[in-house]
């Protein structure tokens, strides 16, 4: 039994923008943001919702790309993309309140990106 | 209107019995459901390491060559995925929480669990039942 | 010219049940703004998902919180259950909704005993959780753990309900529904309370629906949306009604919770004339291969558990967005202006559940 339909569209890095601004202007609020590691590339999905209805629109860049930030349109997306910053070390730009990377703070920079480190396990 | 409607609770709750359990004088309170500590009945156990696989936090160590099975207390969070997953059914879930210690330390049985041997074919009735 | 100092709150604070910091600017006692720092109970367990293969990953996803666990646990392997396309049996899905009613009302309980606690009403903080004991109770006779339940798994439910218990269950809500009324006709009229929070912290809807606010600090400002609605679980055959109040400010989240006790009861009385006889799990096997965003209400809002997998035992991302996280910028807003000695009573009305924030 499907519950919802979940539509997922990649888009390019340059149209984000414009595609948030037709949320915005759409009245969808904004769900979550989320980066995954696949291989050497991520995969960013901004998640939106309105009358639970459930949209997703991904960009996949490399960890030297700079992606814009968001929280012009949204305030709130300052959480999410600061973050992603800390957790995984993806650069993004423009955030209005920025930590610089204290938000999270660990013993290993990056944690689940690109300093990921395995360790033996225990018995 | 509400009308002295916290002084109505606070009288009630005085004359009441307390509602909490002067424990440890008093036991606390159990169902026969309830999750406490993992036990092994360790004539059964056949070794096969799926409670080791199974469990979320890896409490449980077997040794197959010295024949043990051990668990840190410490370590267990009384999950209750070996007791289900364990094909023998040598493991068992205990209602009474584990005992406070001074020292951390892991828990070793040994295991006494002997293979019974195959019962002689007599003419063409199928095998024995090897007990794996 | 006025002075501006800086006062740091938290990450220990009496009023605080988990740690987080807030630094608060002040104009004389006016906090003119407010700056979060999270972080301090991060344990990443998201990392975990690389070791423990996925029927085994349940254990780790509804130890993140103790409070929301049950909730935790059903969103995942629902979100398994859409990708792989297994079947849950009715029955399964009736006794997840039960005990994530269960859940709700041991947790708003909960939260009214803190908030009063908070704002320094201790006799009614002892009175909340002495009706919770009675919760927690049904839940201990029913799966084996008063907050941990271990027992929701991929493919249904590990434990079954006999009928005699569900009747037993449904008997005994009739007298923790007249404690529960008593409680909050002291919660709603009291007037030492609403003094202390009527006009505290307010909210508007525009700024509750485009900041992200979910759970009851949007419903408090008039935001209908609950996600039950979307008929997960067994809710599409249930009558969900949803809890709305107008006036923004923390009498009126606090006013949503109260209210929700009652639906929750009504819920769970539903469920139980309602449930059908049947099996309560299907076999799984095979491995999951795809992603999916599962989603579900919990006590403080909106879950989103995103998983992806790609057809080995072991997942590639599981990512689990709180509640908590997404009201941190509307908790951001609320602090603006408002007086210092309000601040304690303002962090706790969004009830923040920092360790499941940060997992």
């Amino acid at each position: 039994m499907k519950i919802e339909e979940q539509t997922t569209t990649p888009i390019d890095v340059g149209k984000l923008i414009g595609r948030v601004e037709q949320f915005r202007s759409g009245g969808y609020r904004l769900v979550q943001i989320n980066a995954t590691k696949v291989g050497d590339l991520y995969e960013i999905n901004y998640s939106f919702d309105k009358d639970y209805k459930f949209e997703n629109i991904r960009i996949t860049i490399p960890i030297e790309m700079e992606v814009p930030s968001i929280s012009g349109m949204y305030w709130g997306a300052f959480v999410y993309e600061n973050e992603m910053h800390d957790l995984f070390g993806i650069q993004v730009k423009g955030i209005n309140i920025d930590y610089k990377g204290n938000l999270i703070k660990t013993t290993i920079r990056y944690p689940f990106g690109a300093g990921a480190v395995v360790k033996g396990e225990k018995p | 209107m509400a009308f002295f409607e916290m002084t109505k609770i606070a009288i009630k709750t005085l004359l009441r019995s307390p509602a909490t359990i002067r424990y440890p004088f008093q036991p606390a309170k159990k169902t026969p459901i309830s999750r406490g500590h993992v036990t092994i009945d360790a004539s059964l156990c056949i070794s096969c390491g799926t409670c080791q696989r199974k469990c979320p936090s890896q409490a449980i160590l077997i040794n197959k060559e010295a024949k043990t099975w051990q668990i840190d207390r410490f370590r267990c969070v009384v999950c209750n995925s070996c007791v289900d997953t364990c094909p023998a059914k040598c493991l068992a879930m205990d209602t009474q929480y584990t005992a406070p210690v001074t020292t951390k330390g892991v828990e070793v049985v040994t295991i006494t669990y002997v293979k019974p041997p195959k019962p002689v074919a007599n003419g063409a009735a199928a095998g024995g039942e090897a007990k794996t | 010219m006025t002075k501006r100092i800086v006062i740091p709150f938290g990450p220990q604070h009496p009023v605080l049940p988990e740690p987080i910091h807030f630094d608060l600017v002040l104009e004389d006692e006016r906090v003119v703004e407010a700056l979060p720092t999270i972080g301090y109970v991060h344990r990443g367990l998201e990392r975990l998902i690389e070791k423990r293969e996925y029927p085994e990953y349940v254990y780790i996803v509804e130890r993140t919180c103790g409070i929301c666990s049950f909730i935790h646990s059903l969103t995942y392997c629902q979100g398994i259950e859409q990708i792989m396309e297994i079947e849950v049996p009715e029955r399964a899905q009736f006794l997840r909704t039960i005990w994530s009613e269960y859940s709700r009302l041991h947790s708003h309980l909960l939260w009214l005993g803190c908030f009063a606690d908070g704002i320094g009403f201790e006799n009614l903080f002892m009175n909340a959780w002495r009706i919770r004991e009675s919760i927690l109770d049904v839940l201990e006779q029913t799966t084996g753990g008063r907050v941990i339940q271990s027992s929701c798994k991929v493919g249904g439910v590990r434990r079954d309900i006999t009928h005699e218990k569900l009747e037993q269950m449904a008997a005994d809500l009739a007298t923790i529904q007249k404690e529960i009324e008593d409680l909050s006709t002291v919660f709603l009229q009291d007037d030492s309370i609403k003094h202390r929070l009527k006009k505290v912290g307010v909210l508007s809807k525009e700024d509750a629906y485009h900041l992200g606010a979910v759970g009851p600090t949007a419903r408090g400002s008039g935001v209908a949306i609950d996600i039950r609605k979307t008929g997960y679980v067994a809710y599409g055959k249930l009558n969900v009604e949803v809890v709305t109040e107008n006036d923004g400010d923390c009498y009126a989240r606090c006013a949503v919770r109260a209210r929700e006790l009652f639906t929750s009861i009504d819920l769970i009385k539903q469920a139980i004339r309602k449930i059908p006889e049947g099996p309560i799990d299907v076999k799984v096997t095979g491995a999951p291969n795809g992603e999916y965003f599962s989603r579900s209400e919990q006590p403080r809002g909106e879950l989103v558990h995103y998983l992806k997998g790609n057809g080995t035992k072991f997942l590639v991302r599981s990512r689990i967005r709180t509640p908590t996280l997404t009201n941190v910028p509307p908790l951001v807003k609320m602090l603006q202006g408002c007086e210092l000695a309000d601040v304690p009573a303002i962090i706790l009305t969004i009830d923040p559940c920092i360790g499941c924030m940060e997992r």
